[in-house]
């Protein structure tokens, strides 16, 4: 085969390679959608996380806002310290309240952000005061079964 | 047979296969040692990236559109039980990421390119065509085996990416399309559970892991083929089986070290 | 052991010495050569003079280790004793380095041609300029054609070596072996599988060749006949030693059984028709 036919044909090969990789890294990864470099941090206090974990996505109004970024048990609350690292193209009042919540019946769990009506807006290294852990299944589960056997038998 | 001569057969084995992974780790070294003239003069690997990487497209896009349109209908089937048909997306883009395109497209490429390398390194080691390289005083490993080393690691992990592409596309195609799950859902999900440090390149590395591995096999197995016909046929059963193995273990390697702790 | 090795040595450097003050210079000079594979000895203790500008031929049955002796000459196998001296250098001392550099001046064509299936005809008897010299492909090209003009078949450039047939492959072995003119060309077996025409044609090649680039020329064949017509000397081996030296005509007047067989190819001789085994009537169970 003649040499320019070859260099063609292994030229749109690398290039529908490269094309590939960029394709699954915008469209089907997160890199066209997330940017970490335009982000301001807050942190929240839960009593419970169940089954969050980092990279989580957190949204608001069901928008992506940003990403968990850290989870410590900080040990003089006993409680846990969840790192956020939001989008700074959104602003958010300080008494924002932050709920864990999960997509589906089995689907991840992810923080929803729900504005309040404070002037002011969170900073970056705000605290988010205003948290409602997870809903954990075993402990509805419980509650219920409390409840039946307290109720009176008809 | 008694219980010393079948001890004595599995020592001769044991020594036998420590042997050739010796042999095959000096013949590794020679190759990235003599790797200069394969990029020096790059039309000599860009000859073998022809018959490497652009003959194997039609066989790894065609495979990886069928995985994919597998993928979309069984993880609906599976998905709809609990109610999350939306994470369908998810599913089908994290199973090919990270698993299904290096691994398959490795095994593709193995049978594809991996059995016709050792065939026609075997050929040409048959028909005394490396013994008369030598006696040109060229060296056979930088001039036969270098450039198709480097020919294997390049298009494998291309492979691999087009395969995983091309397989997000099938799923796409019987979940959105045909099956009509949501479109908005699939592709907003897929992106938000899918990270591209984590799986995607983790991906891209150990496809890359699977060219070295599999080019070396199919390479060296023809090059240590005893110059006959049959010496060549079991040479390219041999890559084919070995390398398949050596996929499929070291991805249980890689995943291992790659997927803990998250 | 280190003892045996260096007297070998000395012997091997004296030996040398020897000839090269007693006669004109010697291309290649093998000297007591010993080879075994494993424990099973095929050269033992072999002596060769082979004078510049010469056609020497090397015959002997299949199997008598004709060509490991072509392998020492090339520098691919090392001898168990003895030395292969080529250009007054001692093949089996030389580096990678200093190998490379001796074989550059050495052509060999192997018993099929073994040309280079994944490239043309042209590209064949190019490979060697492009792979060992700078020369502009203007130039190349001009030697290539040469090259093909000299075997006759300049017309075939375009051709894969699949295309042509036993013969032209042959030839076209032959134009890329004398590349780039080597001053010793070796030739294994070059008339195997030949039909008459190609066979004399072949011969005829080698012949001029040789005597055109003034190089030295070693066959190692069994095709008695056909060489005897071309070449200068002859040795002959059996089961790993020279049994039988001379020009042609020497050859042919031979009243050595061995040689006598060979050349007139009779059946039975001193190699017996019957690969030895039991008595006949005894492994028909005729007798007990």
């Amino acid at each position: 085969m003649e040499r320019t036919t070859l260099d063609l044909w292994v030229g749109m090969f690398v290039v529908a390679g490269i094309a590939a990789l960029v394709m699954l890294a915008m469209k089907v990864g997160n890199l066209g959608t997330y940017n970490v470099s335009d982000a301001y941090q807050v942190q929240a206090y839960f009593n419970n996380i169940g089954g969050l974990k980092t990279k989580a996505s957190i949204k608001s109004a069901g928008v992506v806002v940003g990403r968990v970024t850290g989870i410590t048990l900080d040990t003089e609350r006993y409680e846990a310290k969840v790192e956020m690292s939001l989008d700074r193209r959104y602003q958010f009042p300080k008494d924002t309240f932050a709920n864990i919540l999960t997509s589906g019946l089995l689907g991840e769990q992810y923080i929803g952000l729900m504005p309040g009506g404070d002037s002011e807006m969170l900073k970056n290294g705000g605290v988010i005061k205003k948290t409602q852990s997870a809903v954990v299944l075993e402990d509805l589960i419980g509650k219920f079964i409390y409840n039946k056997a307290d109720s009176p038998a008809k | 047979m008694s219980a010393a001569s079948t001890i004595r057969i599995i020592g001769h084995r044991a020594i036998n296969a420590v042997w050739r992974i010796g042999m095959a780790s000096r013949f590794f070294i020679y190759t990235l040692l003599y790797s200069g003239s394969s990029f020096r003069r790059f039309h000599l690997t860009i000859k073998e990236l022809f018959s490497t990487g652009v003959m194997s497209l039609i066989i790894i896009i065609v495979a990886g559109l069928f995985v994919g349109m597998v993928l979309g209908l069984q993880g609906y089937e599976t998905l709809k039980r609990y109610g999350s048909e939306s994470a369908l997306g998810t599913m089908v883009a994290l199973s090919l990421v990270r698993e299904l395109g290096p691994v398959v497209a490795a095994l593709l490429f193995a049978s594809r390119a991996g059995s016709a390398m050792t065939a026609e390194i075997g050929l040409m080691k048959a028909t005394e065509q490396i013994s008369a390289m030598e006696m040109m005083a060229v060296n056979p490993i930088a001039r036969i085996v270098a450039p198709r080393f480097w020919a294997g690691v390049i298009s494998m992990p291309l492979l691999a990416a087009m395969f995983s592409a091309v397989g997000v596309f099938g799923g796409y195609l019987v979940g959105v399309v045909q099956i009509g799950v949501d479109e908005g859902s699939f592709w907003s999900q897929m992106q938000s559970a899918v990270d591209f440090r984590d799986d995607i390149l983790n991906g891209v590395i150990k496809s890359f892991v699977f060219g070295v591995v599999v080019t070396l096999i199919a390479l060296f197995e023809g090059y240590d083929a005893p110059p006959t016909a049959e010496g060549v046929s079991g040479a390219t059963t041999r890559t084919v089986v070995t390398s398949s193995l050596a996929i499929l273990m070291l991805d249980f390697v890689l995943t291992a070290i790659m997927f803990r702790g998250n | 052991m280190s003892w045996e090795l260096l007297a070998r040595g000395l012997e091997c450097a004296f030996s040398i010495l020897g000839v090269s003050i007693l006669s004109e210079p010697a291309l290649v000079e093998i000297r007591d050569l010993n080879f075994a594979y494993d424990k099973r000895p095929v050269l033992k203790g072999i002596n060769m003079t082979m004078p510049k500008g010469r056609l020497i031929a090397i015959m002997g049955l299949s199997g008598c280790g004709k060509t490991t002796l072509l392998r020492h000459i090339g520098g691919s196998l090392k001898p168990t004793g003895g030395c292969v001296k080529v250009g007054g250098q001692v093949m089996h001392e030389l580096d990678r380095n200093g190998l490379y550099a001796m074989r550059r001046k050495m052509g060999m064509l192997f018993q099929f041609g073994a040309l280079f299936t994944d490239m043309s005809v042209y590209d064949n008897v190019a490979f060697q300029m492009r792979e060992h010299t700078e020369l502009p492909d203007e130039i190349i090209h001009d030697l290539v054609l040469m090259k093909l003009h000299a075997v006759g078949l300049r017309g075939t450039q375009n051709l894969m070596p699949s295309e042509l047939s036993g013969g032209m492959a042959r030839r076209v072995a032959l134009a890329r072996t004398v590349a780039l003119d080597p001053m010793l060309i070796m030739y294994d077996e070059p008339f195997a599988g030949l039909d008459p025409i190609s066979l004399g044609l072949v011969g005829d090649l080698i012949r001029r060749l040789n005597d055109s680039l003034g190089a030295t020329s070693i066959i190692v064949t069994h095709d008695v006949q056909e060489s005897l017509k071309i070449v200068d000397y002859v040795y002959f081996m059996s089961e790993g030693v020279v049994v039988a030296e001379g020009t042609p005509d020497q050859i042919r007047a031979s009243d050595k059984e061995y040689v006598h067989q060979f050349v007139h190819g009779e059946m039975d001789g001193p190699v017996p028709f019957h690969y030895p085994g039991r008595d006949y009537l005894q492994d028909l169970e005729l007798r007990a």
